[in-house]
């Protein structure tokens, strides 16, 4: 059915529902996976990438019936000729594991690619199915370099943005050879010290950990082991939490994946029944570079009169030049915003204009009103004259009145803003009005709200109660 | 260099066909000919005939005296012995022939001298000596004998009109002109005024530029013609990669995008080497976009491209079982025939496989016995069955040709082990191995020395293995060899593949290694299942052979501190040779162990004749 048929993997997008840290970004009518990056929800980047790469049959898993609604209506809408979608609802606040372990009657391939909704990305997801085949992994994750510039640098960093660095970044050990997978923990939950297990060390002999990768949540997992562990471990809510370090944890002692999957696949079910099978599986295992996996499943002294069950975890780390971001944070929802705009606009899909901006052709900007480099204008916005737009995003039929300043900020539909305003760093949801000289600085306006005339906010969370 | 390339240029039959045959067709001619036809219709007798003298006049400049009985000889030998692909690039002698020209107008004077001569029949080496003379003088004295001796009347004809033109020319020169307005010829008049000051030049040049650059154009017409020729004659085995029409040609074709890696050495330039990396980058992106490809395929050809499974059994023996998985998943379209559509389907996987890493011989061998097997389904044969016996053929084929094969072979190869022998072995050999377990475990006592070399260090998977058996090992790399050979009583060598004049074809370093043993006259014997060996026959590694990420002999595992050679692709003067393979001549070579016995090396052809069919039941 939905599956990527050439390659035998399925996808499977998990939007997310109303996540409370984008409070008062997302309502009921926005959910997360719908909020406007450049002016295009931010599901659609990961699904064009996607599409990009052929693979058009898609699972995308929702949280909550209403935004699972709004999210189909959405896709329905904009790749009905062009894509397989299916859209899943699943309850809400199942964590992603728990979503997985809702839609597990569908999958069906080999291997499932789990893509995390929120990802801005310019990555090949196949680069990360081609790492997991090539090792036939149980799971391989994609590690980003975490943007090191980015927040800093902006105007708009404050001290929100300070509290929410670390836990941007992950712990993550890795083998010398930067393919697997030996540790992983949030930076979040890392308070002092991290335990790193002493058998993989030993085994590994030599371990390298690092703090300036991201884990971008887009998993290939192996689905029979996938499966297995989301039964078994019936309290599992989230994968990169529970699942992901569960598998990295137990790679060594795989036995407690029953029926061993893992060597289901390598061939080796195959021997007690196949004697003359041991032979070329044997050989090419002689042939093949082992990983340390392989040593340590052979024993101390090589001979392999005791198999130890090893599974491998993988990890796919994306070349430095490739944008690779989450919005998973109001912060990170300004940070893409300007990222898709400014430096990484070939992920826009628009095209920019020699000014390095795009202003759509039915925009109408008054006399003397400026709009500056890596800024984007909706269709149908109006400007009043004298206003001056720096680095922000314009959504779509905002009316906005003379001497208005808009800095780095994200403006999103149907809004109206009063003359003399000045917004900066801000993120405005839709039908919001904002009246006469209203000061805004780092704020978020929920939809809907109306900011009344010559009222000044710094650093607040504006929205309906 | 030049020895080389006298013969080459000398015996090319094709030039001198093109010399004789050029004016006969006269479209074949070049662009200045047709004014110079109109204004001088007699000459053209002559002029026809002057393409003869392409080839010798290059050796000229170079050296005299012993070229004209070199000539002569030459001129016999049979056109078999012209070896077209030799002659491989027309461009280059074209460059020769016209940089020689440019350079030294001495020559250009022989050209009448030569072309004279050769118009008595080429047949004697004293008609061909005037031409070697430089000077101008005695030139004259030359032109009017041959003539006088040989077929005069022709001749008068041709050389009044010469002499009527150089008469021409001088007048010309004397009124300061380039006169070449005379000739109407654009391209004399050119040359003429380069040369203005050898006076009978006159009209030789732009004869000598013409004439070369028809016989270059012809001789670019019969390369291709001889190209394909061979094509028809014997498919050609591998791609050269130094003919930039086929790279092109390829490229447009290859699934995986590939950027040759700049600094090739230059002998190896007709092998395939990427920049490594790129193509794993382009692989990986494509994953999902690869419809035609089978993802078990896929997944093989990852492996063979990072080199996670390397050796030629493993190799073999991973990308049949995908070739099973591949099958498995297969279903005959509409209105095709499984037995037509299938080849095509595994010709597809076979072209992606080689674009990962070049096939090895072996691997060649399985895929036609794959073919073969394939198109001896009867047609009658439904497609669940069909599938089913390819399968199981399959299986047979690896069990019997590989796994037996090794034991076999093993069985033979311990009767020549006795106790207290000292075997060394380079690198690592999946039936040598065998060889040395079976040993053990028939008690045998003996001690083993692991001979290994960079970049690989194969050696060393072998080494724990063995040692984890309990077999006593010494390990040493492959500088040490002449020191060790000293204790050493065998040797035993895995084999890529045999040759059937012998040469065997293996892993880089073998042929080192059985040089040293034969001369400290220790026994090689080389251990190759039947299933490796191919009728080709290879005189040197250079050929066929395969080239290695350059970046693996630069740097050093494991220690990050040595990087020196880090930005060797930007050093402009450098190259990094990588060799992958081999070849270990038959004289090395004591015995070949087969699961067919043990042979000499110079019975390799018998196996290969009488046993190669064996291979396809």
């Amino acid at each position: 059915m939905e599956i990527a048929r050439g390659m035998d993997f399925q996808v499977v997008v998990l939007a997310g529902g109303f996540s409370k840290s984008l409070v008062p970004l997302v309502s009921k009518k926005v959910p997360k996976a719908l909020l406007p990056v450049a002016n295009r929800p931010v599901l659609s980047y990961v699904i064009d990438l996607l599409e990009q790469k052929n693979l058009k049959d898609l699972i995308v898993v929702v949280e909550g019936e209403t935004a699972a609604h709004s999210v189909s209506a959405w896709i329905s809408g904009t790749y009905i000729d062009r894509l397989h979608v299916e859209v899943a609802a699943v309850p809400e606040d199942v964590g992603t594991a728990g979503a997985l372990r809702a839609i597990d009657h569908r999958l069906t391939a080999k291997d499932i690619l789990v893509v995390s909704g929120d990802l801005v990305c310019d990555v090949p997801p196949g680069a990360v199915a081609a790492t997991h085949r090539r090792h036939d992994a149980v799971v391989t994750a994609l590690l980003c370099t975490a943007p090191a510039s980015g927040p800093s640098d902006s105007g708009s960093s404050g001290a929100k943005d300070k509290a929410k660095k670390p836990g941007r970044y992950n712990i993550i050990a890795l083998d010398p050879t930067k393919q697997f997978l030996l540790h992983i923990a949030a930076g979040a939950e890392v308070e002092k010290d991290i335990r790193v297990q002493k058998s993989i060390l030993r085994a590994v002999s030599q371990m390298e950990i690092r703090a300036d990768l991201m884990d971008a949540h887009m998993y290939a997992f192996k689905r029979s082991v996938l499966q297995d562990v989301l039964n078994q471990k019936e309290t599992f809510q989230s994968l990169r939490r529970d699942v992901l370090p569960y598998l990295v944890r137990s790679q060594l002692r795989s036995e407690l994946l029953s029926n061993g999957v893992q060597s289901d696949e390598n061939g080796n079910s195959k021997d007690a029944m196949q004697n003359a099978k041991i032979l070329p599986s044997q050989l090419l295992a002689n042939a093949s570079t082992p990983s340390f996996h392989e040593l340590y499943a052979l024993g101390p002294d090589g001979s392999s009169s005791i198999t130890r069950k090893t599974h491998k975890c993988c990890v796919y780390i994306a070349n430095k030049s490739k944008y690779c971001a989450r919005l998973n944070s109001i912060q990170a929802f300004s940070d893409i915003n300007r990222d898709v705009v400014g430096d990484a606009n070939h992920l826009s899909g628009y095209s920019f204009s020699a000014q390095n901006n795009v202003i759509h052709p039915t925009a109408v900007l008054g006399s003397k009103t400026t709009v500056g480099p890596q800024c984007m204008l909706g269709d149908g916005s109006q400007m009043g004259d004298k206003c001056s737009v720096k680095k922000s995003v314009i959504g779509r039929h905002c009316r906005i009145g003379s001497n208005v300043k808009v800095v780095s900020s994200v403006i999103m539909d149907h809004i109206t803003i009063g003359d003399g305003c000045s917004i900066q760093g801000s993120v405005i949801c839709s039908n919001v009005q904002l009246q006469e000289r209203v000061i805004l600085k780092d704020c978020q306006v929920g939809a809907g709200f109306v900011v009344t005339a010559g009222s000044e906010y710094k650093a607040e969370s504006l929205a309906k109660k | 260099m030049d020895p080389r390339r006298l013969p080459r240029t000398v015996t090319d039959p094709k030039v001198r066909h093109v010399g004789f045959f050029a004016p006969v067709g006269p479209p074949d001619e070049s662009m200045s000919s047709p004014p110079r036809q109109t204004t001088l219709s007699p000459p053209v007798a002559g002029y026809s005939l002057s393409p003869v003298m392409i080839p010798p006049p290059r050796h000229l400049s170079s050296d005299n005296a012993p070229l004209s009985p070199l000539i002569a000889a030459d001129s016999f030998l049979p056109v078999g012995s012209y070896n077209p692909s030799e002659f491989s690039s027309p461009s280059a002698t074209e460059d020769f022939s016209e940089d020689n020209f440019s350079k030294d107008t001495g020559w250009v004077l022989n050209e009448n001298s030569g072309k004279a001569a050769l118009k008595q029949n080429t047949h004697a080496a004293s008609g061909l000596t005037p031409v070697i003379t430089n000077e101008g003088p005695p030139m004259e004295a030359q032109k009017e004998q041959p003539p006088a001796s040989s077929k005069p009347k022709k001749e008068k004809t041709t050389k009044s009109e010469r002499r009527a033109l150089q008469e021409a020319q001088r007048t010309a020169k004397a009124a300061a002109n380039a006169g070449g307005s005379k000739k109407s010829a654009a391209a004399s008049a050119v040359v003429n005024s380069a040369n203005a000051n050898t006076k009978k030049v006159a009209k030789a040049p732009p004869r000598k530029k013409d004439s070369s650059s028809v016989a270059a154009s012809e001789k670019k017409g019969g390369d291709r013609q001889t190209d394909k020729d061979r094509k028809k004659d014997i498919p050609h085995p591998r791609m050269q990669f130094d003919d930039e029409d086929q790279v092109e040609k390829a490229k447009k074709r290859s699934v995986v995008k590939q950027t040759e890696s700049k600094n090739r050495v230059e002998l190896f330039r007709h092998l395939p080497q990427y920049e490594h990396g790129t193509q794993l980058l382009d692989l990986e992106s494509k994953f999902f976009q690869l419809d035609t490809v089978h993802p078990a395929i896929y997944a093989v050809g990852l492996r063979f491209l990072t080199g996670d499974i390397s050796g030629g059994n493993a190799r073999c023996i991973a990308m049949l079982q995908a070739f099973q998985e591949s099958i498995k998943d297969y279903f005959t379209p509409m209105e095709k025939e499984l037995t037509r559509d299938l080849p095509t389907k595994i010709n597809g996987y076979v072209s992606f496989l080689i674009q990962c890493r070049p096939l090895s011989i072996s691997m060649g061998n399985a895929i036609s016995f794959l073919k073969h097997k394939i198109s001896e389904l009867p047609s009658t044969m439904s497609e669940s069955e069909a599938k089913a016996s390819l399968l199981s053929d399959i299986d047979r084929f690896i069990n019997e040709k590989i796994i037996l094969a090794e034991k076999v072979i093993a069985r033979h190869a311990v009767t020549k082990i006795r106790d207290g022998d000292v075997l060394l072995i380079h690198g690592s050999s999946s039936v040598v191995e065998m060889i040395f377990l079976c040993a053990q475990e028939l008690g045998k006592q003996f001690r083993v020395v692991i001979v290994d070399s960079r970049p690989k260090l194969e050696g060393r998977m072998l080494l724990r293995r063995l040692l984890g058996k309990g077999i006593s090992c010494t390990y040493t790399h492959l500088n040490a060899i002449s020191y060790i050979m000293h204790e050493v009583t065998r040797v035993f060598l895995g084999a890529s593949s045999v040759l059937s004049n012998g040469t065997v074809y293996s892993r880089v370093g073998n042929a080192s290694v059985a040089m040293v043993a034969h001369q400290f006259h220790v026994p090689v014997l080389v251990c190759c299942e039947a299933y490796k060996f191919h009728k080709r026959v290879q005189l040197d590694s250079i050929c066929f052979n395969e080239l290695g990420d350059p970046d693996d002999i630069a740097r050093v595992s494991g220690k990050e501190d040595i990087k020196y050679l880090n930005d060797w692709a930007s050093i402009q003067n450098l190259q990094l040779l990588n060799l992958i393979y081999d070849a270990t001549p038959s004289d090395y070579i004591s015995m070949i162990i087969t699961e067919y016995g043990m042979i000499p090396p110079t019975s390799v052809p018998v196996i290969v004749q009488e046993y190669g069919e064996h291979l396809l039941i």
